[in-house]
């Protein structure tokens, strides 16, 4: 979609009134479009090429795009570097960051850096134990929480302050989320937690795989009966299976992934169990967005990234809305003078 | 201890009225306590706490304790040291991501503060990040001063 007052690629959109950040993923969110956001699986290099490549299969299908933060405690190329890379040329990343790896002193350095080079969008995360990833025998920092990092979050951008106390000249101006797991234990009291985290300053929330649909809706019930679905925008998270035989070792050695049996046994009855996936997903992504409170879906597709832009498409949740992407606007198109510094052709961001 | 601490999430109700009544006379010792010099107390009171929080509930020595507002389960024996609810990876059985023999400190928890009268309310409290300056130190004794306005 497009809005009145675009900027050029890599600068930001001007804040509206009753918005936190100049980011095209609150745009759509608040203009009430059903969101799509992605995951890009950011490179084992530090060839910034890669991190386009990656980016490019969701052009035109996501609103955002999320850089994950060391994603199950495995070294790859860092969020913050990640999310440099892609708004430069103009994409939305989420900037995910786990308490695993770094203290408060870092953490809020990293906040103010990536929106200085254009981060709009937080998601903080406790993130996963260092058992789970490739350096088992590194230091878990947790210093923070996801709870207490959102805190740290809402005090820089509302407050204007470090957790210290000590003044910041100019605050990031972020929208922050939070992950939820509506299917782990203890089920009854995760709404409630949520509440917390909306509490605390989460304004979205991205959720773990969901591959059971009547789980979700009791959930959303929940959230609704706590007088939240006006406060938070909820994107679920949905995802192809590859085979019955990954869905049944995704849920035997990623704990919080809750996958049904009849899911397993579908898989297991088609021909082409990755097609059936694909299916799955979709069949997912139309019943979920019935759901009242549910305002778009996260579509995580790990090592097969290039079937989310088909899984998007079939769906139909974008209804014909064409998600920005580098190579959609015509630079006549483009407001040049929409905010910030008027960039001179040689500060112009290009794309390689 | 494991089974220990289990017993006492199981004696949330029973174990927070008994400390909520021992609060109330260290409280009133106040006066003593500041004459002694709270300073001079630290570490007698911090080893008196250590031992027999360490065999109720494996106390790690926060020196922040938030133990009735999380149903008698110390919130410092996750890996993951979570004060404000469980992370998304509790499995199936209920138990830790990381450490797979021992049940989810927030489930326990969350069973705890059912127990406690106002417990489940008390759960919904967004815990500040922790002070790790405060490590070792007396819980006991900074209540004491927080409750009569002697610390912030």
């Amino acid at each position: 979609m497009i809005f009145e007052d675009e900027p050029v690629p890599g600068y930001p959109l001007p804040i509206r009134p009753g918005h936190t950040s100049p980011g095209r993923f609150e745009r759509v969110l608040r203009a009430g479009q059903f969101a799509v956001t992605t995951e890009l699986d950011p490179p084992d290099s530090a060839d910034p090429e890669e991190v386009y490549r990656r980016a490019r299969v969701f052009d035109g299908y996501v609103d955002a795009i999320n850089a994950t933060d060391g994603s199950g405690a495995n070294c790859h190329m860092s969020s913050l570097a990640v999310c440099a890379l892609l708004t430069r040329v103009g994409y939305a990343p989420v900037m995910q960051i786990s308490c695993r790896d770094k203290n408060r002193i870092a953490i809020q350095g990293d906040i103010l850096g990536g929106a200085a080079m254009g981060v709009c969008n937080l998601l903080c995360l406790t993130g996963d134990g260092v058992q789970a990833g490739d350096h088992p025998q590194a230091l878990p920092v947790f210093d923070l929480d996801a709870l207490t990092l959102l805190e740290t979050a809402r005090t820089l951008r509302d407050e204007h302050h470090f957790l210290s106390g000590r003044k910041i000249t100019h605050a990031p101006r972020v929208l922050l989320g939070a992950a939820e797991n509506p299917f782990a234990d203890p089920i009854e009291w995760r709404a409630e937690r949520l509440a917390k985290k909306v509490a605390a300053g989460a304004q979205f929330i991205q959720t773990q795989f969901c591959f059971d649909v009547p789980l979700l809706r009791t959930f959303m019930n929940r959230v609704e009966d706590l007088g939240l679905l006006d406060k938070v925008f909820i994107l679920v998270g949905v995802g192809p299976l590859r085979s019955a035989k990954s869905a049944e070792w995704i849920r035997t050695h990623v704990p919080g992934v809750h996958i049904p049996d009849e899911v397993v046994k579908r898989l297991a009855g088609a021909s082409d169990g990755a097609l059936e996936g694909r299916r799955l997903c979709i069949d997912l992504i139309q019943e979920i967005r019935t759901i009242p409170g549910v305002h778009g879906v996260h579509v995580m597709a790990y090592r097969q990234e290039e079937t989310v832009a088909e899984i998007i498409q079939r769906s139909g949740v974008l209804g014909g809305r064409v998600p920005w992407n580098p190579g959609r606007d015509p630079p006549a198109n483009t407001n040049r003078m929409a905010s910030g510094p008027t960039p001179s052709a040689a500060l112009e961001p290009t794309r390689s | 201890m494991y089974a220990v601490r289990q017993w006492s999430v199981r004696h949330a109700r029973g174990l927070n009225a008994f400390y909520r009544a021992f609060e109330s006379v260290l409280v009133a010792l106040h006066p003593l306590f500041e004459r002694l010099g709270y300073e001079r107390l630290e570490r007698p009171v911090a080893a008196v706490e250590h031992t027999v929080k360490g065999l109720l509930f494996d106390c790690r020595m926060c020196g922040q304790c938030i133990l009735s507002s999380t149903g008698m389960s110390c919130p410092m024996n996750c890996p993951k040291n979570l004060r404000n609810g469980p992370c998304g990876g509790v499995r199936a059985n209920g138990h830790c991501e990381v450490r797979p023999e021992m049940k989810c400190v927030w489930l326990e928890a969350v069973t705890g503060a059912a127990r406690i009268p106002g417990g489940m309310d008390a759960l919904q409290q967004v815990q500040v990040a922790v002070d790790r300056r405060l490590e070792g130190r007396s819980s006991w004794l900074r209540a004491v001063r927080q409750r009569v306005g002697d610390l912030s």
